[in-house]
Parts: C-alpha cells; sequence; structure tokens
C-alpha cells in the first residue's frame, strides 16, 4: 500500500465505522430513539444526554445512532436498485447491440435529461413518502449512469477471444454474461456504488428537508436535521449532530470509492512515484 | 447604520427624480393625495407571508395569502368589530324583516372604487350574480344559493329575499363587494382584476411580483378615513426558518410566530430591542376524530376511554409551549358560543380502563393490547405532514394510550393523498386534524348525519337525530339567546359521545415591530384598527415621495 | 431530437398521473364554507374526467404549438406565463455558479493531478468532498444566521432589496451581487467535488500518456509539458460534463431557492408539485429536460471546437 492510499483508508474506516454503529445500534443507544418526553424538551447536551434532546424530548444522541441504520439502509437499497437496473441494461445493450442496444440507450438518454431531482420530488410527493418510497424512487432515477458504463466496459470485453470461443462453443447467452462479462465490469460498478450510497444519503436528506423524506417517528439524519433547522440559533445541537453525521459518512463513501478507483483502475497505477 | 441612512437618503432622491414613473404604474396613487396633512402618515409595513397570493379577487381564490392582501383592497357588506360582533361596513345599517326571509341593507352614501367611480347598490347585485354564476369557479356560492333574488329600489338600498329563513345569511355578507362597471360583462377568470384588483378598501394594490412581493399604498380617501401607515407590503418567504432569520435582521415588520418560536426564541435582546410580541386565541381547534363506521370506535365508552387517557395539557404545553388552552367542543372558550358547563375529561388512565373493560375490551393474549373477540384495540392515527404540532400530538398519544393497553400506528401522509386516499374515501381508523372555527357557528356541514355521504366533511359519519334536529332549527332561529340555547344543547351531546377527543385551540402569535402605535389587541387580533396605527416621524423607516 | 422530445413529453406524462389525487382537493383545503360544485366545475373545466390518454393526446396537441396550457392553480395563468416568469433567475443563478465551478474546480483538478498524493492534492481532495458532503440546506441557514444576522453584511434572502428600482445602476450591481453571493457561493462550494475529479482523473490519464512521458524523456520542461500538450487534451472530456450537469443544477436549485426565497423555477416546481398543479409540473419537466437537450448540445458543438480531430473530420466529410 501506497501513502497515497491514506484517504483511502480514512474513508474505509468511516465506513466500516458507521456500519458497525447501524448494526449494533440498540447496544450503543442508551434510550429508545422514539420515546418522547415532554418534561425534558430542548435540553442542551449534558451527561445524562450527551447529544442532548429534541422538541420531544427524545434523546438526540439514540436518535442519531438508529438515524445511522435507516440512513444506511436508504443507501445501500437504492444503490442496489440502481446497480441492478443499470448493470442489466447496460449488459443486455453491450451484449447484443443492434436494435436493442438503441432502444435502451435512447431510454437512458431521455432519463438522463430530467433533473433527476425533480422527478425524485414529484414521484415522492404523489406516492406519499415513506421509507420504501424513498429508497425505490432513489434508486429508479439513478441507475443510467451505471447502465452508460457498464455496456461500454462490456462492447469492449464481449470482443476478446474467450468471449468469442464461448459464443463459438454454443455456450447461453445469460451464461457468458453473468459468468464471463459480468466479473470483468464489477470493478467499475463497485466504485459507482460507493459513491451512489454516499449520493443517496444526500438525497434522503435534501428530501426531508422539503418533508418528503423519511417521515417520522422514524429516525433518519435528513429528518432529525430538518426538524432541527427551525431551532438552529438556540439548540445548536439538534443540527449539529446528524449534520456532522451527514458530512462525515458522505465524505468517507466519497474518499472510499475514489480510493478504489485509484487502486481498480490499472492505468493510474503507473503514474506517481 | 449610517450606511443604511445614507442609502435611504439616496433612495429619496431617486424616487423623486423617477416619480413619473410611479404614477404610470397608479394612476391612482395621486389621487387626493393633498387631504394628507396629518403628520401621522408615512412609512411602510412589511409583512412576512409563507407563500405569494394566487388570485386577488377574493371569491375565485381559496388561500389564506390571497384573502389577507384582499382584505385590506375590498370590504363587504358587513364586517365583525373588534369583539367579533358583526356590524355595518359598506352597509350603514340593515333590517331583517318579520318572517326572516328578507334582508334590506342600506349602504353608505359617498364611497368610491379606487379608480373613482362611485360604489352603487348595483355593484352588491353584480356580486351576487357573479357568485351563483355557473361559470364563476368560486368556492363560496352555497350560502347566496339560498337567495331567491336580490332587488336593488335604488343606489343606496339592497334587498335580499331567502327562500327560507337562513341565519347564517347576515355573515355571508361580509363577502368582498367587487365593481361592477369594471367586471360586468367580462369573463370572470380572464378579468386583468384578478392581477390589479380595485376595491373600496383602506389599501390599493400597487405592485405585484410574483413569489416575491405585493405592495399596496393607502387609499387616502378611504370612508373611513386615510390609514396612516403609507404603503402595507407583502413579503413572501416561503421558508419559515428564513423569515425568522429575516426578522431577527428587522427586515419585516410583522409575522406570525409557531408555538416554538415564539416560547423559545424571541428571549434575545435582537429580538426585544425591535419587536413586541402579540397572542390572542386562534380560530381553529385541533382534534382526533374517529371513524364511528369502524367496529372498534362505535361503543362511546371506548370514545370516552380514550379521551380520559389524552393528556391534553402535556400536548399543549409538549406542542404548543403551553400556547393554547384546552378544547371541549367546536367552539373556542372566548366565543359567545362556547358553552364552559359539558362533561370534562380529566386525565386519568384508571377511569380509561375501567371504561374499556366495561366496554368488554380485556388482554386474554397477554400482549399488552386490549381485545374483545376477534377486535384488538389496535389502529393508526393519520395525519398531514408538514405540521409539526401534529406529528407530535401523535406521539404523544401513542405514548399515552399504549399505557391502557391500546396499539397506535402513526402514518404521516403528504396533503393530496391524505385528503384524496384516506379521508375522501373514508378510509381511515382515527385521524388529527383542524378546524378553523367560523365566526358563524352554524355546524351543518360538520356534524350534520347527511353529511357523512360522498366527499363532504362529517367523515367521521357523526349520525345523532338530537343533534341533526337542532343544527337545522339553529340555522333558522335569529335570535342569540334561542339560538345558543340549541348550540349549548349539541356541545353537550357532543362532549357525552366523543366523536372526536376535541384537544386544544391554539394561539395566534404575533411578533410586531414597535415603531408602530396605537395598537389594540382584541378578540378579533390586531388588525382591527390597522388604519388608525401610525409611525412616530423619528422611528419611520421607509419614505415615499408623494 | 424529435424522439427525444416526445419521450420526455411521455415520462412526465405518465410521472404526473402516477398521482392517486386529483388537484381539486385545494379548493376545500378543509374549510366548511367551500361548495361542492366547486369540485365539479373544476373537474369539466380542465377535461379531468376524460381518460389518461386523450389527456395525453389534447396536451401533445397543444405542446407541438408550445401551448403548455393553463395552471391548475387559482390564478390560473398561462403555464408559459409562470415558468418565463420564473426562468430568468434560475438561469441567471446556475450560469454564474457554473462558470465560478469552472473556473475555481478546473485549475483545483489539474494541479491535484500534478501534484499527486502531495499533501495539496489530500487537501484539495478532502475539500471538494466536504462541499459535496454537507447538507447544502443546513450550511445555508448556518450561513444566512452568521452573516446575515450576527455580521449583518449580507441580506438574508430574496434577489433584490426592496428598494431595488430606485437605485443607481452602481448600486443595482451591488444588492444583485450581495443577494447572489451565499447562494452561489454555496452552490459552488457543493459542485466543486464533481468537476476537479474529473478534471483530475482526465490529466492522470493525459500524463501517463505515452507523448507525455515521451515529452518528459526528451527533457521538455514540466511547464510547457502541463500547460501545451497534456492540460489541452486533458480538457477535452471536460466539455462533455457542461451538457451533463444541467439537470443537476437545476434540480438543486429546489432546495436553494425555497431557503433564500429566490422566485425561480425550483420553488415553483416544489410548489406545484405539492398543489398538484399538473400542467406546471408537465411544463417545467419538458422545459427542464429541453434545457438539458441544449445543453448537451453545446457540449457537442465545444467539443467539436475544441478538438482538432473532430473539425478536421468535417472538414474531409
Amino acid at each position: 500500500m501506497k501513502k497515497g492510499n491514506l484517504l483511502f483508508i480514512c474513508g474505509l474506516v468511516i465506513v466500516v465505522f458507521f456500519i458497525l454503529v447501524s448494526i449494533f445500534a440498540p447496544l450503543i443507544a442508551p434510550y429508545d430513539p422514539t420515546s418522547i418526553n415532554v418534561k425534558e424538551i430542548f435540553q442542551a447536551p449534558s451527561s445524562k444526554h450527551i447529544f442532548g434532546t429534541d422538541e420531544l424530548g427524545r434523546d438526540v444522541f439514540s436518535r442519531v445512532v438508529y438515524g445511522t441504520r435507516v440512513s444506511i439502509f436508504v443507501g445501500f437499497v437504492a444503490v442496489f436498485i440502481s446497480i441492478a437496473i443499470g448493470t442489466i441494461l447496460g449488459l443486455v445493450a453491450g451484449y447484443f447491440g443492434g436494435i436493442v442496444d438503441i432502444i435502451l440507450m435512447r431510454f437512458v438518454d431521455i432519463m438522463l435529461c430530467f433533473p433527476s431531482f425533480f422527478l425524485i420530488l414529484a414521484v415522492i410527493a404523489f406516492l406519499s413518502p415513506s421509507l420504501t418510497n424513498v429508497m425505490i424512487i432513489i434508486g429508479l432515477t439513478s441507475w443510467m449512469g451505471v447502465a452508460r458504463l457498464v455496456r461500454a466496459e462490456t462492447m469492449s470485453v464481449k470482443s476478446r477471444n474467450y468471449i468469442i470461443a464461448a459464443k463459438v462453443q454454443g455456450i447461453k447467452n445469460s451464461i457468458i454474461l453473468f459468468k464471463h462479462i459480468l466479473p470483468n465490469v464489477a470493478s467499475p460498478i463497485f466504485v459507482t456504488a460507493t459513491l451512489g450510497v454516499a449520493g443517496a444519503i444526500l438525497t434522503e436528506s435534501a428530501l426531508s428537508f422539503l418533508g418528503l423524506g423519511v417521515q417520522p417517528p422514524t429516525p433518519s439524519w435528513g429528518n432529525i436535521l430538518t426538524s432541527g433547522k427551525d431551532n438552529i440559533m438556540f439548540a445548536w445541537w439538534l443540527s449539529l449532530y446528524p449534520g456532522l453525521a451527514i458530512l462525515v459518512t458522505v465524505l468517507g463513501y466519497n474518499l472510499l470509492g475514489e480510493g478504489l478507483r485509484d487502486i481498480l483502475d490499472p492505468k493510474s497505477k503507473k503514474f506517481g512515484n | 447604520m449610517k450606511r443604511l441612512a445614507s442609502l435611504l437618503l439616496l433612495f429619496l432622491i431617486v424616487l423623486i427624480s423617477g416619480c413619473s414613473d410611479n404614477s404610470a404604474k397608479n394612476e391612482g396613487l395621486s389621487n387626493g393625495q393633498s387631504n394628507v396633512s396629518d403628520s401621522k402618515f408615512g412609512d411602510a409595513l412589511v409583512e412576512g407571508s409563507i407563500g405569494d397570493a394566487s388570485n386577488l379577487i377574493p371569491i375565485l381564490a381559496t388561500d389564506s395569502s390571497s384573502h389577507s392582501v384582499a382584505g385590506l383592497i375590498y370590504n363587504g357588506l358587513l364586517k365583525y368589530d373588534k369583539d367579533l360582533k358583526l356590524t355595518g361596513d359598506l352597509a350603514e345599517g340593515y333590517e331583517v324583516s318579520e318572517d326572516k326571509k328578507i334582508i334590506t341593507f342600506h349602504l353608505r352614501k359617498g364611497v368610491k372604487w379606487h379608480d373613482g367611480a362611485p360604489f352603487v347598490s348595483e355593484d352588491v347585485k353584480f356580486t351576487y350574480e357573479l357568485i351563483v354564476d355557473d361559470k364563476t369557479p368560486t368556492a363560496y356560492d352555497s350560502d347566496f344559493r339560498l337567495i331567491e333574488r336580490v332587488e336593488i329600489p335604488d343606489n343606496y338600498t339592497v334587498k335580499v329575499f331567502y327562500k327560507v329563513p337562513y341565519a347564517p345569511a347576515l355573515a355571508s355578507w361580509t363577502t368582498s363587494i367587487l365593481p361592477s362597471h369594471l367586471l360586468k360583462g367580462v369573463e370572470i377568470t380572464k378579468s386583468p382584476l384578478q392581477r390589479k384588483p380595485v376595491g373600496t378598501g383602506p389599501y390599493k394594490f400597487f405592485e405585484w411580483k410574483p413569489g416575491d412581493s405585493i405592495t399596496l399604498v393607502a387609499n387616502t380617501s378611504y370612508f373611513e378615513g386615510s390609514p396612516n401607515i403609507e404603503r402595507y407590503i407583502f413579503r413572501i418567504i416561503p421558508d419559515s426558518a428564513t423569515m425568522f432569520l429575516e426578522l431577527l435582521n428587522g427586515t419585516i415588520d410583522l409575522m406570525g410566530l409557531s408555538p416554538l418560536q415564539y416560547a423559545k426564541q424571541t428571549d434575545n435582546p435582537r429580538f426585544k430591542e425591535r419587536y413586541n410580541k402579540y397572542k390572542y386565541l386562534s380560530n381553529s381547534y385541533t382534534y382526533v376524530g374517529y371513524n364511528l363506521k369502524n367496529p372498534l370506535f362505535q361503543d362511546k365508552r371506548v370514545r370516552q376511554a380514550l379521551t380520559y387517557a389524552t393528556p391534553k395539557d402535556d400536548i399543549i404545553e409538549g406542542a404548543l409551549f403551553g400556547l393554547g388552552t384546552r378544547a371541549t367542543g367546536p367552539y373556542k372558550p372566548t366565543s359567545p358560543w362556547y358553552n364552559p358547563d359539558v362533561k370534562k375529561y380529566d386525565y386519568n388512565l384508571e377511569k380509561a380502563k375501567k371504561l374499556l373493560s366495561e366496554a368488554g375490551f380485556v388482554d386474554k393474549d397477554g400482549d399488552g393490547i386490549l381485545e374483545k373477540g376477534n377486535l384488538k384495540l389496535k389502529f393508526t392515527i393519520i395525519t398531514n405532514q408538514g405540521n409539526s404540532s401534529r406529528s407530535m400530538v401523535a406521539e404523544i398519544l401513542q405514548n399515552s394510550w399504549a399505557k391502557i393497553g391500546v396499539k397506535v400506528d402513526i402514518r404521516i401522509l403528504e396533503w393530496a393523498t391524505f385528503i384524496n386516499e384516506y379521508i375522501d374515501k373514508r378510509n381511515f381508523d382515527a385521524v388529527i386534524l383542524g378546524w378553523t372555527i367560523p365566526l358563524e357557528p352554524d355546524l351543518y356541514d360538520i356534524w350534520h348525519s347527511s353529511r357523512c355521504e360522498g366527499k363532504n366533511l362529517n367523515f367521521i359519519c357523526f349520525q345523532n337525530a338530537e343533534v341533526d334536529k337542532l343544527i337545522q332549527d339553529a340555522r333558522v332561529e335569529f335570535d342569540f339567546d334561542k339560538r345558543k340555547k340549541m348550540y349549548d344543547r349539541i356541545q353537550e351531546i357532543l362532549a357525552e359521545e366523543q366523536p372526536y377527543t376535541f384537544l386544544y385551540v391554539g394561539e395566534s402569535l404575533i411578533a410586531l415591530s414597535n415603531r408602530f402605535e396605537n395598537i389594540e389587541p382584541a378578540p378579533a387580533g390586531l388588525m382591527h384598527n390597522f388604519i388608525r396605527w401610525y409611525v412616530q416621524k423619528e422611528n419611520r423607516k421607509y419614505f415615499f415621495t408623494q | 431530437m424529435v424522439p427525444l422530445i416526445i419521450g420526455i413529453t411521455f415520462i412526465s406524462f405518465v410521472v404526473v398521473h402516477l398521482a392517486p389525487g386529483d388537484p381539486t382537493q385545494f379548493l376545500s383545503s378543509m374549510n366548511p364554507k367551500i361548495s361542492e360544485t366547486a369540485r365539479e366545475k373544476f373537474i369539466k373545466m380542465y377535461n379531468l374526467d376524460k381518460p389518461v390518454y386523450i389527456q395525453y393526446f389534447l396536451w401533445l396537441k397543444k405542446f407541438v404549438k408550445f401551448d403548455f396550457g393553463e395552471s391548475f392553480s387559482q390564478d390560473r395563468k398561462k403555464v408559459i406565463d409562470k415558468i418565463l416568469e420564473r426562468l430568468p433567475v434560475t438561469l441567471w443563478l446556475n450560469i454564474a455558479s457554473m462558470v465560478l465551478v469552472f473556473a475555481i474546480a478546473l485549475p483545483l483538478g489539474v494541479m491535484s493531478a500534478y501534484l499527486r498524493d502531495t499533501i495539496f492534492d489530500k487537501a484539495v481532495t478532502v475539500f471538494v468532498f466536504v462541499g459535496f458532503a454537507i447538507p447544502t440546506f443546513w450550511l445555508a441557514l448556518l450561513c444566512m444566521y452568521y452573516f446575515g444576522v450576527i455580521v449583518g453584511v449580507l441580506p438574508i434572502s430574496g434577489l433584490t432589496s426592496y428598494n431595488f428600482e430606485s437605485m443607481t445602476l452602481f448600486e443595482k450591481i451591488i444588492d444583485i451581487i450581495k443577494h447572489a453571493f451565499l447562494p452561489v457561493f454555496l452552490s459552488v462550494f457543493g459542485s466543486l467535488a464533481g468537476l476537479s475529479r474529473f478534471a483530475r482523473n482526465s490529466m492522470l490519464d493525459v500524463l501517463n500518456e505515452d507523448y507525455i512521458v515521451a515529452a518528459r524523456a526528451r527533457g521538455i520542461g514540466e511547464g510547457r509539458i502541463i500547460f501545451k500538450h497534456a492540460l489541452k487534451n486533458a480538457l477535452l472530456p471536460v466539455v462533455t460534463i457542461i451538457g451533463l450537469s444541467v439537470p443537476g443544477l437545476i434540480g438543486g436549485s429546489v432546495i436553494f431557492e425555497s431557503i433564500f426565497s429566490i422566485p425561480g423555477m425550483g420553488q415553483l416546481f416544489y410548489q406545484s408539485v405539492m398543489m398538484r398543479d399538473y400542467p406546471v409540473i408537465m411544463g417545467i419537466l419538458v422545459i427542464g429536460a429541453i434545457l438539458t437537450l441544449l445543453g448537451n448540445l453545446l457540449a457537442d458543438i465545444m467539443y467539436a471546437v475544441v478538438d482538432p480531430r473532430i473539425r478536421y473530420k468535417k472538414r474531409a466529410g
């Protein structure tokens, strides 16, 4: 490992840390994140509530810890959906080419023309915002880049000799696609996925700002931050901690993704000291 | 500060030189300007508005922004005074005939539209005809459809003939009267008055920058005397946090505060130096409505139990920071129609449990949730998003009702979905919502059994023969005392039946710049004497040329 | 182009008609004094009782004449007027921030590539990613509070001061810049990451190319290598990003415009969505997408201008 990978390691540490937090949330959180206590509203951070309490007297630390689950879950599922769609369409378009390719890529072009946040906003508002809808819709509106990438990689891989050989042997297309081509395009997909998680977490928080994100009482970083925004002047702790959590996590995924790109991309290895 | 002063000076100079430019925008501005010699005249009030107005012909708009702008531009025949009593506005007086079917209005003489044309009875007749015209997309026609005909024997008398005696009729004449001479024969939805209104009110329309601001200027020849504040400016700021920052910065003079802002964010020198806070009971109450078609809620003991287990004071403390008062029925405690002697439900978990067990609900399978046969006391409360108090109420109820063995899920829905898919289709268990309390006490739309069908507003489907009869009788009774007796009885029945758990009446909370003087808080709020407000010369902030 | 535009209108229409509700409930807003007939009148007036495909067809027929119909909201303005009223503001802020993003991100990216793995490179990486990772509305509120209220040097929201019309030209310019400063600054800070990383990677690729390595071997000065040979080739693919970044910028405007009370297209879109104002939603989606198409076209043209190979091809053909 070269020293250039320091940022990558930082990213990895951050990502792993928050995944652990989300897995062990019930052990870490000292309180039930949804239990309200009208007598303890807006308490500043103290030894009892290390991140303070919110407008319903709920423990902000517990909410941020549980929010990790929701936010990361949103990120992962949304990205899984977008990767699945993008990969399948990209593979199909790149491998079969011809009219299939033209139609699919036209569709990608059309989808890319829309300001995706507008699409997400409209669809979520119409279908009513909920955890499930937020994940699905972010996924459904962010697969186009993956599709283009996978298609390009597939086209370059499919002309290699072993693929041609496999075709000649009469191996089924589906097997060639998934067994021989997919592994070759996996690394750029992996990089995109990592960056995608960061994007999805941010999108959820932006939706929350407009009241269309994950709905309370389920805590997501986005909605904790949003309910804190009206109190930013006197209850800074309400928006500081979820804000930092988003900042650090998104940064972590970005650093990880960029680091992966450097490691996985054979070209960039040549240059440098 | 110095910079600001020099800027304002510059502003003044430029305005003087660019004066002709301004008057081109509104030819009415120079009219009657000369009779303003009063030293109180000047300055402007900037109000923060969360939404832009949609249409300034008020019968075509249902949003509150449009109505608050239009309220300064138009007058009705009648208006509510500072004690919320009906009194004359464009009408000097009125009589109701023996058989209660004819109302005669005597109009004020010498009133002029902003364009100088005289206001006459024809305008009233025209407004009525416009409202009931099928081509007019108005939402306010139902009261006027009970009118048989309107006669105008002379320019200053209007006789309205009703098909049946109808007590709420008087209140309906607070509707803004529109200028016949500008609207007659014009397709109303194409009229330029939608964006450049002409009325009779204390302020004249000056300028509308969509999404940014609406500016009105004083109507110096207003029939009750010229307002002192020269301009009224609505600034549109869609985010409440941003609006509050603007307030702290001194760039807006008047805004409605949330309970949170009122209670927690005004305790700083920046606010105290510049603003006064006002509060008065608002015209709305918040409630939990139970879908009475749902077998869970058919036994009134269940509903009573839920009300007993509702910590109203905690809710007011938690969701409103104490800025509200308990609701016990459909009128607010300061209303003349309020009946204080109805059954009260103080927070009492024991009583709640007892009532539930009397109703046959016990926890047989030990899962902490009561049941009766196949019926589990488990349901979903829905409410609309974007109202944090309501979500808080839902969460407080969820917590509290769990203590008596009632399991509640919460769903918070976007408004359109909420109304279309749940309320209109009667597809809900319980709902947290609010009603505005109209000043007219009629309860027909919400509580009469006939309003249960279709998409009407009795969506919980409350059906009670006695209430139906009382509502109908009260509608034809003009005598206050007799009418009040009927509404008192209805309030008793509602308190006993608990089709709603009435939660609270919140307070209207206002921050107003302290440079304005002569404010007189009253049951009607602050604005009732707005035209008499003024700013001392040395405190003025905005300067306009005359 | 044409099939793309038809596809765009079709998808917009599908999105808009996913809605389970109809826009009429906003007439009532739970006000007991609102009559029932109002709803029926409304439905008739806007053909909402017709089957969806007929509504689409009706819409398309008007669209070819650039008629987007009339807004459902109570102002009954023409959709195109509503959008044109708001479009300039959004365009001005977006173009301003795009220009700044290019002016800042490109040098950063190029320098990072050249100084790869140095402290500078890492600092830049962290800096641009912090910009990307920070929730914009949160930072916006903090900046508004600090610069607007506490320090008091910048206005909090809006596009111009109330007395804008009476200002001198110079004051007007200052006023506009002051109002635009925070929204533009924040949107630039948030968008640096994408472009600077792209520029960095693209530059790295070029620096690995044989001809650069060869140039180095020949002992050509580093400065010349970077500016004469590498930079030009590295910046080529960056041009394509212009077109692709249009939708992101427009989309981001929803948040900025709501926070800073800027009456632009994002705000209009959000309000229309919440009001179920179908014609306006359709109009904005379609116009937004067409703007992106134009952005792509512009990028293609620029690419052709910068890339000698394409020019050569054109001459040959």
